[in-house]
């Protein structure tokens, strides 16, 4: 028998057991799972948590429900990959060895990379939305919170689903509206990029949303540490912003095991092909998701894209065919933009989101970049879509890997 | 569409960054930091390689990436190219800025 084992059973790791089991020869291939924790949470759902849109039984399930028969799910801590004896170390001194590994371990925040932030005001009046913890802490604060200067804050790129921050100024925007004391909040976006839009087509079509609610901007803030005892975020070219509540996405990383491994690049991502998503550095390690050091962006979308992809070159590389270089980058994502509207954006590594419909050609019933009542509705069956067939691997109709150009407003470039 | 730099015609998107790398040259590298007021020194050129080196690999430009590049801090990166280092140094370059997806 060999052995194909997959770390990490979050978005890509549970999709990737779902596609595998069904694929490979039971007789010849045992398939295993592991991560360290029972709960598998939707991520897109931390962003609505704050705002008690959601609550926390709708963004949490127990993760067994979705690792399909025929699989062996162990729940431990991962110590270590050993690439040249294709060997992984678990906790307690259990060990697997692997013909064939995927990593899926994700992407995780690191806010102790930041001086002051991860200190004595962390989750008090500084808070970040991308774990459960740190979601639910910022619901219990706004529940309560009076009013004063709000700072949204990404501290620096690549992070997990890059327009998350912006979703959360717009939910805000509406939330304290909708409280009565939107007059109270004085509400502002920090980006070390050029602009909480950094695309000519989508600052064209979007930047009107920011001036409609009233967000302020400071760009190109590249900080330097927080100074939790004055209320203040400073940046490298001495630029302050004071706040009362800060609301920031803390440097992104790779998981602590990759450096454990020595398997990755500064930030704990793996180098990986973008094409292939066989691993740079060791042909029968592949890596998906939040892990890999893709240009792409990191969320679930493009996990799912991935998973279809990678199943295929799996099978090839079992077979000694020649990889597929085939993914080309493909995100699919709804914006919130508050006010039960949305927007949809679909994209690649060449093509940057334009105007457009989805998934059907000039009939939608989605539209592209553009905002829409409809979009909100896509995004909110999302959750369903999530947990009964996006992660069981079933594939989601009229909606391909490869991202199609038909109906869609490209311009030549000249 | 087209800008002439140093008597070139170059192909630059709406906000003046390169299209095409392949156009790109120290003659040309000269004539966009003259027009963002940098005059090139050595060290210019030594983080300007460090840039190309990072974008031929696919790997993203940040504020860390320059703090551990050990090439240079980032007091002096912002001395160099005043304002906003990354978006200055990337149009200097020749290749896209650092950039959301949307």
């Amino acid at each position: 028998m060999k052995n194909l084992v997959i770390l990490g059973a979050g978005t890509s790791g549970t999709m990737m057991a779902n596609h595998l089991v069904s694929k490979l020869p039971k007789k010849e291939w045992n398939i295993t799972i592991v991560d360290q924790y029972k709960t598998h949470y939707y991520q897109p759902g931390f962003l609505f948590l704050p705002f008690d849109i959601y609550t926390t039984k709708q963004v949490k399930k127990n993760g067994g429900k979705f690792i399909p028969k025929g699989v062996n799910y162990i729940i431990k801590k991962i110590n270590k990959i050993i690439p040249e004896a294709n060997k992984v170390l678990l906790e307690e001194d259990d060990e697997l060895n692997y013909d064939i590994l995927i990593v899926a371990t994700g992407t995780k925040i690191a806010p102790e990379e930041t001086e002051g932030m991860a200190g004595p005001e962390w989750y008090k009046s500084i808070f970040d939305f991308y774990t459960y913890e740190g979601a639910k802490a910022l619901r219990d604060k706004l529940r309560e919170w009076k009013g004063g200067k709000l700072v949204i804050h990404i501290t620096e790129m690549p992070i997990k689903c890059p327009v998350a921050p912006l979703e959360f100024a717009f939910l805000a925007d509406s939330f304290f509206k909708h409280k009565g004391i939107r007059d109270k909040v004085d509400i502002t976006f920090v980006t070390p990029l050029d602009g909480a839009f950094t695309k000519p087509k989508a600052t064209e079509a979007l930047h009107y949303l920011l001036e409609e609610k009233n967000i302020k901007e400071i760009t190109d803030f590249n900080i330097e540490r927080v100074d939790y005892e004055n209320n203040k975020i400073i940046d490298y070219a001495d630029v302050e912003v004071a706040y009362d509540l800060l609301v920031t996405v803390p440097t992104n990383m790779g998981d602590a095991l990759i450096e454990r491994s020595g398997m990755g690049d500064d930030l704990n991502y793996i180098p990986t092909n973008k094409a292939t998503l066989q691993t740079i550095d060791f042909e029968n390690i592949f890596a998906i998701g939040d892990a890999t050091n893709l240009p792409a962006s990191k969320a679930g979308s493009v996990a799912h894209f991935e998973a279809e992809i990678l199943t295929d070159n799996i099978l090839r590389f079992i077979n000694g065919e020649a990889l597929k270089e085939e993914f080309d980058g493909h995100a699919n994502c709804f914006i919130e933009t508050g006010e039960g509207k949305a927007l949809l954006i679909d994209f690649n590594y060449t093509h940057e989101p334009v105007t457009g419909t989805f998934p059907f050609p000039g009939v939608g019933p989605l539209s592209l970049l553009k905002e829409s009542r409809v979009n909100h509705m896509g995004k909110m069956a999302f959750r369903w879509i999530y947990w009964n067939m996006l992660i069981k691997g079933i594939h989601i109709p009229f909606v391909s890997a490869k991202m199609t150009e038909k109906g869609k407003h490209f311009e030549e470039i000249k | 569409m087209k800008k002439t730099i140093a008597n070139r015609e170059i192909d630059v998107n709406e906000e003046g960054y390169l299209i095409d790398f392949k156009q790109w040259d120290r003659e040309i590298c000269e004539c966009i930091a003259d027009e963002c007021d940098i005059e090139m020194t050595d060290r210019h050129w030594e983080v300007i390689d460090y840039i190309h080196e990072k974008y031929n690999n696919d790997e993203p430009l940040s504020i860390r990436g320059i703090k551990k590049s050990g090439v240079i801090d980032i007091k002096e990166f912002y001395e160099l190219f005043p304002g906003g280092p990354l978006k200055k140094a990337t149009l200097i370059a020749g290749i896209p800025k650092p950039k959301s997806c949307i």
